[in-house]
């Protein structure tokens, strides 16, 4: 007997895609915004830091109303972005990566600043001095010395997104192998009588994707850390 | 080159206000800890914005807040040695010596890597990471890192302050050929009399965010009224003249005048700086006779200025150059020393940079 049946095979490969596109989709931004919180002193910074925050506060369902609101087919985002770049996320797999990401964010952005903060600002201003523009400064200085950081938020985040559940129903249902992730799928085989074997075998299932990652972030960050410290 | 530096920087609890220049050379920025001599680096480097004011290197205008010009450090081409050397860890230290050489490349031709490592001994070290180094080790190539950019100006903030004495021996010399042999003007900051006379040919002295005193380190060095400053002495340059192998003795010609000194390790011809203490010269009125003192240089004095409350600090010219002796106010009195008065000046000890080791 195969190890898992199809629907679950299927799920499980929906939620490693989605999972990995969140967390891919969400670095770039994410990395500008910890940017901005650890060294950009500008107006507004409270208020971008608050506004990054909310899915950690507001109930996903929520969350997951207001992109249905915005990135819906009929929303302001979604009708542009359907327009322009054919890009459509309402019930689909891009917007079950969508609301992971967004669901996501905060920790990752969080997790980014500190690392960024990490960096000795005086290793900064040597490269200045020697003639590397910000761009380069932050390419050739702070970008090698947070990689530990930024794997962790990474892995940090793609762990979030597998077990993101209240954000992606709201916003693109529960639709067989198009936005049935892992935990909408245990959801959905808890509602039918006689399913228990199924519940546990993807339980476990996660279990051991977020180990595993967690795991390997560990590894690597210890890894690049002992390459920098070069011990 | 030409630098000309006025700046107000108002921070809590602490201001900044300073003008100074410097045409070439070393000019040393002297001063105690929290005087204000970091956030002065940090204005030339272009770390740091001043309020008011405008700095301007050569013929260019690197701050100008009146005008609304402020040059960003990577378009200054002013290399900086921190305290801390700042080398990048996640780096060899090839690669730490070539970064700046590499965003420079197309604007200004460096030195070859090979002539900064020899300069600076640190050929064995080139593919170790800098957490490997000594101290020493790391603040020899955060020179070289900033001498590889090819800089107009060398800024060096206590470079030496973190090292223990050993460490400091072993990279004076160094900064001293950086000065004599690549003519490299620099702006030096320490809070070392030691460092600042081995090595600057102008003294800005800093205390409490202000200018206390600037010129030549002869003159500012010879003055008794900088409460914070260095200690007085005088600095000579002088040549080695002649060396008597029977007595161990050398002769150090000035302009103005001779001192015998230990040969040491000196060779005849080589020029070096002298430096001595206020407190180790005296003063005669008469030639004296049956002394064990060597030098005995004859004098006039310029002018007395009381150095605390029971010395006196007296300039003396010795044939054009300026000497300076610290004698009780009591003998200043019994010896009725007045300014004009021809006087035997009595060098009890001299100091001097140690020799290049071969």
């Amino acid at each position: 007997m195969p190890l898992l049946t199809p629907l679950e095979a299927e799920a499980f490969g929906l939620s490693l895609r989605v999972g990995v596109w969140s967390t891919v989709a969400s670095l770039p931004p994410a990395l500008g915004v910890a940017w901005l919180l650890a060294r950009g002193r500008f107006r507004g910074r409270m208020l971008l830091s608050a506004l990054i925050h909310l899915p950690l506060v507001l109930p996903p369902v929520v969350t997951g109303y207001v992109l249905l609101l915005l990135f819906g087919r009929h929303g302001p985002i979604g009708a542009w972005l359907e327009d322009w770049f054919g890009l459509v996320f309402a019930f689909r797999w891009t917007g079950a990566a969508l609301a992971a990401g967004v669901m996501g964010f905060p920790l990752v952005v969080r997790a980014l600043q500190l690392s960024i903060e990490a960096v000795e600002p005086g290793l900064e201003q040597a490269a200045s001095t020697l003639g590397a523009r910000p761009s380069m400064v932050f390419l050739t200085v702070t970008l090698p010395l947070m990689l530990p950081g930024l794997l962790a938020g990474a892995l940090l985040g793609f762990a979030k997104s597998l077990g993101e559940f209240g954000a992606t129903i709201t916003f693109v249902s529960n639709i067989p192998g198009e936005t049935r992730t892992l935990p909408i799928a245990i959801y959905s085989l808890l509602q039918v009588p006689g399913t228990d074997a199924a519940v546990v075998r993807l339980s476990l299932l996660s279990v051991a994707i977020s180990v595993a990652a967690v795991l390997g972030s560990e590894l690597a960050a210890r890894r690049l850390r002992r390459r920098t410290a070069g011990a | 080159m030409s630098l000309s530096v006025e700046a107000v920087l108002a921070r809590p609890g602490f201001t900044l206000d300073v003008a100074f220049e410097s045409a070439g050379g070393v000019t040393a920025l002297f001063g105690r800890s929290g005087a204000g001599k970091s956030t002065i680096a940090g204005l030339l480097a272009g770390l740091v914005r001043p309020d008011r004011g405008r700095i301007a290197l050569d013929d260019e205008v690197l701050v100008d807040r009146a005008a609304g010009i402020f040059v960003p450090p990577h378009r200054r081409r002013i290399g900086c040695v921190f305290q801390d050397g700042r080398l990048f860890p996640h780096l060899s230290v090839r690669q730490n010596l070539l970064y700046g050489a590499w965003f420079q490349r197309h604007k200004a031709p460096g030195k070859p890597l090979a002539d900064i490592v020899d300069l600076l001994g640190i050929a064995q070290l080139l593919e170790r990471r800098p957490a490997t180094l000594s101290g020493g080790e790391k603040q020899r190539v955060a020179i070289g890192r900033a001498l590889l950019m090819a800089p107009r100006l060398l800024v060096l903030d206590e470079p030496l302050a973190a090292l223990d004495q050993a460490r400091k021996d072993e990279i004076l010399p160094y900064l001293e050929r950086l000065r004599d042999e690549m003519r490299l003007p620099m702006v030096y900051v320490s809070h070392s009399r030691d460092e600042v006379v081995r090595l600057a040919d102008r003294l800005v002295v800093i205390e409490g965010g202000q200018v206390m005193a600037s010129g030549p380190i002869g003159a500012v060095m010879s003055r008794f009224d900088l409460g914070g400053g260095p200690e007085p002495g005088a600095v000579l340059a002088a040549t080695v003249g002649t060396i008597d192998p029977a007595h161990e003795l050398a002769t150090l010609d000035f302009p103005g005048g001779r001192l015998t000194v230990p040969a040491g390790r000196l060779a005849v011809g080589q020029s070096l700086r002298v430096q001595l203490r206020a407190r180790d010269v005296a003063i005669a009125t008469t030639r004296p006779e049956g002394v064990s003192i060597l030098n005995v240089l004859p004098t006039t004095i310029i002018d007395m200025a009381d150095a605390g409350p029971t010395a006196v600090g007296v300039r003396l010219d010795c044939g054009g150059t300026i000497l300076v002796a610290q004698i009780t106010r009591l003998s200043a009195e019994s010896l009725k020393l007045a300014p004009g008065k021809p006087v035997h000046a009595l060098i009890k000890s001299v100091s001097f940079d140690r020799p290049p080791a071969e």
